[in-house]
């Protein structure tokens, strides 16, 4: 909403073309400075290979999110390999029993074993927030890109949207979706979905507007391209970088987004065992079972921090090239 | 730090010895300066003329201990006055810099803070060595920037930074530099940002400011026809060393190194080169003419005001001949850049016609106009934005033959194959992406992508301003090369008329929309009507150099 | 100036007027039926007779034709009348005004700790030439952002109030049961002030304008202060509206968890009795705070930077 005055608002010929500013040099060629660049350095694949290799060795953290989340999608798709117990039926002689060898996370108030339900419950949280981000990225994407590429009375008509729907807070959008389509995981996807439609529309938009008015693909129109190519060989695969990298962090946020709805009571009916509502469902005895709040909502906290990591290396090495 | 009593005259003010230094970056340890010398006496004028990636910018900020937090001094040592300011901290750095030495730095539209008023930054440096009243040092700024050539000074103090233009941003930094009365003046690349009648003036000034007040300057600049023209002595850095130092006479003269025998060979305002533009055939066919063209643009409504427009183009004609290179020269928002787009059917004229080999295509539809591009193409200023990062050599020229469907596949790459031969590449460059190469290799590649589709008229907007010198003169030579042998006819738009002198037939000079002034080459420089003209022939650096050295090295 | 700040007020209503369409047709279009809904989320009998359900058909309108319900609606909301809850049968506008200063005293104690913690990890983490420092402070923000904030909530319960018992778990009686709440509810929102914030201190530290200043002989900080925050926080008074708006969600979890009355306990309430009328004024409400938050920062911009009206006069 906020705009600061454009400081070539003056200058009669078209932005990037004044030929009197001095080009810098890229940023690509700059994080090495001092270098002097005669000849072009050429760079062999297995080099770059070798390089990625070392990078990731070089940064436990990055390597430790991979493994974490690795683990969290073989819970998501195959549960039973993690933990072959039943998540629904628990020995009340076993109740409330503390973290051990034969319950890693301890059991809740009707002995069922909490690793086993937190397990079971990942396919239903990720999925959840899967469908989320998908729905969100695909309808942002389309607006986003098109109010980016063809510009004009669509794109502020798209925009002055995607404005109102920032202007409302995400959780609060998600919670009147929710009232008038009532609860389970299907309304609480679509709900999370509504909440970030708009992040991915702005993204979308700023990328392609960007692409859009480089001048390569000035370049490509010039050169007689038609506008679909142009669309299809320059503007979206340039544009698609950030958007994912977007896509990845936004996953992580819709887990977080999905986990409140669920605490709150909207998710799955229960006894599912939604990551969200197991919290929830602790809440209950956390004087005398601690445990019960604090595993769940670890893994929740972990398996987020895991995405992020990823978005953000993702971010960062794509901003490499 | 022992005190050096020691006032002896010989004793430079700057001696710098054996300097290096390295960047840490995640790749490693790199080094950027590897035992610079250089030595700086009371009063003394030295330029320190390099290329991108020279060192030189390193050793100027090492000297006021400014090096960005990943660079380190790794061994040599800088002394200033006598004291030797190699390890020093922070802050006795401070007590040196702004008192003793002052920076003008490169680029002065982000080199002043936009949120403080002018008076605020002046008087920040007036009173950062001393202590005086604001109203002392309000009084002072107002002199300084007297001094520096700013009329109206008392008002200057009241305005923000982008109130004023460029040139006299670049006066305000001036100012802000002597406020301290430094007895050295670091100036790094002071005008290159500027246009070049803006630019001369300012350095004018400068060499008088700092005769006055007997100010040592080390003028940190790229262009070795500035520093001839402004300098007592002459340092040419490259790959982080000093290779030749000497009178701006001697350097010129009889350059002893390798690197600047070519730097001087290549200095477009200083030497003639070794080509020369492709002879005009007998009877010359009109390609393009252009009539009146006209172009206004809107500019975005500022509250308040109601909506203006800018005419960036009004009434342009001009023709040009097959086989002819005609060049359009002006500074910025003369409206160059505006009618080659015009000229290319990238921007509709708001009058006026435009006639392509005999055919009126003003108004030509979307379609039409596609067809034309295969006739007509265009390059740009900077090749690091007009090839897609994305895309491998092979597919950034064949772009143009997929557009068209040119050919097979295996066609399509032979052509690209061959095009690559024609701008000197070596054939395996085709599977690589532009960031592995070069500038001045990325805009041969720009060239071969022009010419897939053999065009007779190719328009090149500012094709060597973004490249180092010694790149620039390859590229030229390659452009002139390319138009003898396929008898192409180029629109060039420049800023700089040194880049045209040797391949343009005709100069056409623009400014603020119009031509100004047109005639063929020789005779425009030699005989400049316009006084408009005469001053951008005035502002070509190197012209003011000691001795006329065409004879020497042609 | 005066056409600056009519312009931005008419933005400001246009969005709001935009934003109560937007939940006009997600709360009254999308579940076909709203009269159902909302039953059907309230008291637990089943066995509504067909007339009754007529009757409030009829009572709220839902029988007229859409752009009739939405043009009355409208014009009773531009009067301030947001309709009444439906359980209650409190006027909408009386049931939020009700809850608001409780929430109202949490946001503001939260806003406190967010721009306290993560003003001073930003200008620290940017400020400091240890690069170890520099990586902890930086590496704290992306952790946090990544937590729940009801596990944050439930953290500090077991923590604070059952293993130690300084600060009490639940309830609302004077400033000692508001910290924890503040804390929860402030800590993503530091997060999230010392992303943005460093990120735009070094941006802004990188500015050329920084080695001029540097070369009068200014001291580090001096230029830190004096001119990087000044210049990095105009980029991050975007993010005021997203605060303002986090801090009203934040509330809705953070009153659940700590049984706290308030806004955000009303949302609760309204969504799981699928009381529409309130919902829709929990929603909206939350619109306006972000709305008025990014127009007193539109309007305070031109004092913080000239280049926003102050003309340009090359001479």
């Amino acid at each position: 909403m906020t705009q600061i005055a454009a400081p070539s608002a003056l200058k009669p010929e078209l932005p990037g073309t004044d030929p009197s500013e001095p080009r810098p040099e890229p940023a690509t060629l700059q994080t090495v400075p001092g270098r002097p660049d005669r000849g072009g350095r050429e760079r062999s694949p297995a080099q770059g290979q070798a390089g990625r290799t070392r990078r990731w060795l070089r940064r436990p953290g990055l390597l430790l999110s991979a493994l974490f989340l690795l683990l969290v999608l073989t819970a998501a798709f195959a549960p039973g390999v993690l933990a072959p117990g039943d998540p629904y039926t628990g020995d009340s002689s076993q109740a409330l029993q503390p973290p051990g060898t034969a319950h890693w996370f301890g059991t809740d108030h009707l002995g069922r074993d909490l690793y086993t339900r937190v397990v079971h419950g990942t396919s239903l949280s990720l999925r959840t927030a899967l469908i989320a981000v998908v729905i969100a990225l695909i309808s942002g994407g389309i607006f986003g890109v098109a109010a980016g590429f063809l510009g004009g009375w669509i794109d502020q008509a798209i925009m002055r949207v995607v404005d109102v729907l920032l202007a409302i807070p995400s959780l609060l959008l998600s919670l009147a979706l929710i009232s008038a389509l009532g609860f389970g995981s299907t309304n609480v996807a679509i709900a999370v979905a509504l909440g970030s439609v708009a992040t991915f529309a702005r993204i979308a938009r700023s990328q392609s507007l960007r692409v859009c008015q480089s001048t390569f693909v000035e370049a490509s129109r010039s050169l007689g391209s038609r506008w679909h190519t142009t669309l299809r060989r320059h503007v979206l695969p340039n544009a698609a970088g950030p958007i994912l990298a977007l896509a990845v962090l936004e996953f992580g946020m819709a887990i977080l987004a999905v986990s409140a709805l669920s605490f709150l009571g909207y998710g799955a009916p229960r006894p599912a065992p939604e990551w969200g509502s197991l919290v929830s469902e602790g809440r209950n005895y956390m004087a005398a079972a601690g445990w019960l709040t604090t595993l769940p909502g670890l893994v929740i906290a972990a398996t987020v921090l895991s995405i992020n990591r990823l978005a953000h290396a993702l971010g960062g090495e794509r901003r490499r090239f | 730090m022992t005190e050096q009593l020691n006032p002896s005259t010989s004793r430079p003010l700057l001696e710098v010895r054996g300097l290096c230094s390295e960047y840490l970056t995640a790749a490693g340890s790199i080094p950027a300066l590897r035992g610079a010398d250089l030595n700086i006496s009371a009063g003394e004028k030295v330029a320190l003329v390099g290329e991108s990636g020279s060192g030189k910018s390193t050793l100027s900020h090492a000297l006021i201990g400014l090096l960005p937090e990943n660079a380190r001094l790794t061994d040599g040592t800088i002394r200033y006055g006598g004291e030797d300011i190699t390890r020093w901290s922070d802050r006795q750095f401070r007590s040196l810099r702004g008192a003793r030495i002052g920076l003008i730095p490169q680029d002065p539209t982000v080199s002043l803070n936009p949120v403080r008023t002018i008076g605020h930054q002046v008087m920040e440096a007036i009173r950062a060595h001393r202590r005086m009243s604001k109203a002392a040092a309000r009084q002072q700024a107002q002199q300084l920037l007297d001094q520096a050539g700013i009329d109206r000074p008392a008002v200057r103090l009241r305005q923000y930074p982008h109130q004023l233009s460029g040139g006299m941003r670049q006066r305000v930094l001036i100012a802000i530099a002597i406020a301290g009365d430094p007895d050295l003046l670091i100036a790094d690349e002071p005008t290159s940002a500027l246009d070049a009648t803006v630019q001369r003036r300012i350095l004018d000034h400068l060499d008088d400011l700092a005769a006055a007040r007997g100010t040592a300057v080390l003028l940190v600049t790229h262009d070795l026809g500035v520093a001839a023209d402004r300098a007592d002595r002459i340092l040419v850095m490259s790959g982080g060393q000093i290779v030749e130092s000497g009178t701006a006479a001697e350097v010129l003269a009889s350059p002893q190194d390798a690197y600047t025998r070519q730097l001087v060979a290549s200095a477009p305002g200083l030497t003639e080169p070794a080509w020369a533009p492709a002879p005009l055939p007998e009877e010359p066919e009109v390609l393009l003419r252009a009539e009146g063209l006209c172009r206004s643009f809107t500019l975005p409504a500022r509250r308040g005001e109601p909506r203006q427009s800018v005419r960036a183009v009004d009434g342009v004609s001009f023709s040009l001949a097959r086989g002819e290179t005609l060049a359009l020269v002006g500074e910025s928002g003369s409206g160059k850049s505006t009618t080659a787009k015009l000229a290319l059917g990238l921007e509709k004229p708001d009058a006026g016609t435009l006639l392509f080999d005999g055919q009126d295509i003003t108004a030509l539809r979307r379609g039409e106009w596609r067809q034309l591009r295969r006739r007509a193409q265009l390059i740009y200023q900077n090749p690091y934005a007009s090839l897609d990062p994305r895309f491998s050599i092979e597919q950034i020229i064949t772009e143009p033959l997929d557009a068209f469907a040119v050919g097979t596949t295996a066609q399509r790459r032979d052509t690209a194959a061959h095009l690559l031969d024609r701008v000197a590449l070596p054939s395996h460059a085709l599977g690589r992406k532009p960031v592995e190469l070069s500038g001045g290799q990325r805009q041969r590649v720009a060239i071969a992508r022009a010419l897939a589709l053999a065009p007779d008229l190719v328009v090149c907007d500012e094709p060597v301003s973004a490249l180092d010198v010694s790149v620039q003169a390859q590229v030229l030579e390659l452009l002139a090369e390319l138009q003898r042998d396929q008898g192409l006819t180029y629109l060039f738009i420049t800023h700089d008329l040194a880049v045209v002198r040797h391949l343009a037939h005709r100069v056409a000079v623009m400014r603020a929309g119009r031509i100004v002034e047109e005639g063929p080459t020789a005779a425009l420089f030699e005989h400049p009507q316009h006084s408009y003209t005469q001053e951008l022939l005035g502002a070509i650096s190197g012209r003011q150099a000691p001795l006329h050295i065409a004879e020497v090295t042609a | 100036m005066t056409r600056y700040i009519v312009l931005r007020v008419l933005l400001a209503a246009g969005v709001l007027w935009a934003a109560y369409t937007v939940t006009f047709a997600i709360l009254y279009i999308i579940p076909g039926d709203p009269v159902s809904a909302m039953l059907a989320g309230g008291l637990d009998n089943g066995a509504v007779s067909a007339e009754r359900l007529e009757e409030l058909r009829d009572a709220y309108g839902f029988n007229d034709p859409l752009p009739l319900q939405y043009a009355s609606h409208l014009w009773a909301a531009v009067q301030g009348d947001l309709g009444t809850s439906v359980q209650t049968g409190q006027p909408v506008s009386t049931a939020v005004g009700q809850v608001l200063l409780p929430t109202v005293e949490l946001s503001a104690a939260a806003l406190v700790i967010a721009l306290v913690l993560g003003g001073g990890i930003a200008l620290v983490a940017t400020y400091t030439h240890s690069a170890w420092l520099r990586e902890a402070l930086l590496g704290i923000p992306p952790v946090a952002v990544s937590l729940p904030t009801f596990w944050i909530g439930l953290l500090l319960i077991q923590w604070f109030s059952f293993q130690w018992g300084i600060f009490p778990a639940m309830g609302d009686d004077g400033i000692r049961s508001l910290v924890l709440p503040a804390l929860t509810l402030g800590l993503p929102i530091s997060a999230l002030v010392a992303q943005v914030l460093a990120k735009s201190l070094q941006e802004a530290a990188l500015d050329p304008y920084v080695t001029t200043t540097r070369a009068k002989g200014i001291s580090r900080l001096q230029v830190h202060l004096g001119h990087v925050l000044r210049n990095a926080t105009l980029p991050s008074l975007t993010m005021v509206g997203l605060i303002a708006g986090n801090l009203l969600a934040g509330s809705v979890i953070v009153e659940t968890v700590f049984s706290r009355p308030g806004l955000g306990q009303l949302t609760v309430q309204a969504v799981t009795l699928q009381d529409l009328p309130v919902v829709q004024g929990v929603v909206l409400f939350g619109a306006v705070v972000f709305i008025a938050a990014n127009l007193i920062v539109d309007l305070l911009l031109p004092l913080a930077d000239p280049r926003v009206t102050v003309g340009r006069s090359y001479a």
